[in-house]
């Protein structure tokens, strides 16, 4: 478990991380969002021990990562920003060397990087040097290095950052299948990715908190919530129907599609079953029907808008 | 192994990962034979001993020193990879002591590699090897000095570059420390306390005994002292500098 109490960093006037507190429990993968200069990756650098901060706490397992860093730090792994590693060495040594610091040796120091080289698939370029690599491979060489001890603790700041969609959705699949039993925290801000593969979504802006919640109940945020959507075959009139239903609160077209709407509802409440009533009674001439789970992107929107004062 | 000796190897090899190491070794063969038998007139002085070639270490060492440590913390500050490096269980430490001692054993290296000097020199004469063997120890904890100075530099900055001139500023200031140039500067009413403790600072105040064969333990132990120092202010330099 991490527990992380009213932690703060100053860099002299400015506060990057302000009074966070939360805790992360086994099997929790967690979203860590914020817009750009929001105090993600200051709040990583300090879970993992690279920055101290300027007041708080931060325990892995009990141990406190100010007062026992080596204890904590043999229960982590982390993939910092931008994946860095040794660019003059190749694939190979550089995992190796990871290994002897992570205090394996001889035989089980071999299987270990082969099987991480296996988990993600560095083989083809194990014995390149990894300047000499493309950035989808750094960013793998990066991952290998922070599974290598299979951690309880796995911090990747931006892991997809860079790569194509099949890398992408080779990432995610590998952080799924790491995450039983262990706690994943991921920082992003791609969202397509915490719907993908967290458990659970912290908004941070600002340096404060200002969502947290399992990804539908953020979705439910949305004014997107239980919204329908309908696309048509010819003009109609959709709002004159719909004019005096009361759990109905207004109705958009969208800007990119023609004779495509959504139906927004009253405080999320679901609407679908009214609206395709009325659809059914007024024969609507519809081609595509569906109901949408909310759009995280809007909430994103939302909350780190009003933190910023409303821009 | 433990993390020091981890990191002192994975430093140490990758100095040979890439041609600087070679580089070094060559140039600063090249650079001690030049000095010894052009400039230090070896064979004119018609005496067995290796004086003129140790007497010039302090100004090769000026810039040839600074240039290996110029990338001991830059680099990795550069790439971002002391992120990496500090996070791994390794105490601050086992990174700065295993840094340091890769880059001084590269030193210590090229050293080695100018033995046919001494063949050359026994070759001809009758020298006093102990001598020689005690110049040859001096000279080598001399370099640490001048790369715990560079270790520290290299930690104040990302670039190598910077690193590197306020390397061979500082070097400077501490080599010319003990001369007489220097001394002579200082006005009268400066108390001899005072002169006398700025001199003992100096590098060449140090290292001539050592040269002319006077192994005083004090001097070694005056560039352990000074070696430890400059690690010790690479530690807080590390530790404020990391976030930026």
């Amino acid at each position: 478990m991490i527990e992380i109490h009213n932690l703060t960093k100053k860099f002299e006037q400015f506060t990057a991380v302000d009074n966070l507190s939360f805790t992360v429990k086994e099997g929790e993968v967690l979203g860590f969002l914020g817009p750009n200069g929001a105090g993600k990756s200051t709040t990583m650098k300090i879970i993992t021990g690279f920055l101290s901060p300027t007041e708080g706490t931060v325990t892995i397992d009990g141990h406190d990562i100010g007062k026992q860093p080596i204890a904590a730090k043999s229960l982590l792994g982390y993939l910092p920003e931008g994946a860095p590693s040794y660019g003059d060495m190749t694939t190979l040594e550089f995992l190796r060397f990871i290994a002897a610091v992570r205090g394996f040796s001889g035989a089980e120091l071999e299987q270990r990087v082969k099987r991480v080289v296996a988990q993600v698939e560095l083989q083809s370029v194990s014995q390149q040097t990894i300047d000499t690599l493309s950035k989808g491979f750094k960013r793998r060489v990066g991952l290998a290095q922070a599974i290598m001890h299979d951690p309880k603790v796995l911090i990747l700041d931006e892991p997809t950052d860079g790569l194509d969609p099949n890398q992408k959705h080779h990432v995610r699949q590998l952080i799924k299948n790491l995450a039983r039993d262990k706690i994943v925290i991921i920082s992003t801000h791609i969202l397509e990715e915490v719907t993908a593969v967290c458990t659970r979504a912290i908004i941070i802006s600002n340096g404060r908190i200002v969502a947290d919640g399992t990804p539908a109940e953020l979705e439910s945020r949305s004014r997107y919530h239980h919204a329908v959507s309908v696309r048509l075959n010819s003009q109609y009139d959709l709002a004159a129907d719909l004019s005096g239903v009361a759990s109905i609160a207004a109705v958009e077209k969208n800007p990119e599609e023609e004779l495509s709407y959504t139906i927004l509802a009253t405080d999320g409440a679901p609407i679908f079953s009214q609206v395709s009533e009325i659809a059914q009674a007024r024969h609507w001439p519809v081609t595509e029907f569906h109901v949408n789970r909310g759009q995280l992107e809007d909430v994103f929107r939302k909350v780190t808008q009003s933190a910023q004062g409303g821009v | 192994m433990g993390n020091l000796g981890i990191i002192f190897k994975r430093e140490l090899v990758s100095y040979f990962a890439t041609p600087l190491a070679y580089v070094f070794i060559v140039i600063f063969l090249i650079s001690n034979g030049i000095f010894t038998f052009d400039l230090g007139g070896f064979y004119a002085r018609g005496q067995a001993d290796l004086l003129p070639f140790f007497s010039f270490h302090p100004w090769l060492y000026l810039f040839m020193v600074p240039a290996i440590a110029m990338t001991l913390w830059a680099d990795e500050r550069k790439t971002g990879t002391i992120e990496l490096l500090l996070t791994l269980p390794v105490t601050l430490g086992d990174a700065i002591l295993g840094k340091f001692l890769a880059a001084w054993a590269l030193t210590g290296l090229a050293l080695l590699l100018t033995f046919p000097i001494w063949i050359t020199v026994n070759y001809l004469g009758d020298p006093d090897n102990g001598v020689i063997f005690a110049a040859y120890l001096g000279s080598w904890f001399m370099a640490g000095g001048f790369l715990a100075i560079g270790a520290c530099m290299s930690a104040s900055t990302k670039n190598s570059v910077i690193a590197f001139i306020l390397t061979v500023s500082i070097c400077f200031l501490f080599v010319i420390m003990g001369s007489p140039i220097l001394l002579d500067a200082f006005p009268d009413w400066v108390p001899q306390g005072i002169v006398d403790a700025f001199s003992a600072m100096g590098f060449l105040t140090h290292f001539d005994s050592i040269a002319k064969g006077v192994l005083d333990i004090r001097d070694i132990l005056f560039f352990g002292v000074f070696i430890a120092a400059w690690l010790g202010a690479s530690a807080i330099v590390i530790e404020i500098r990391k976030a930026n």
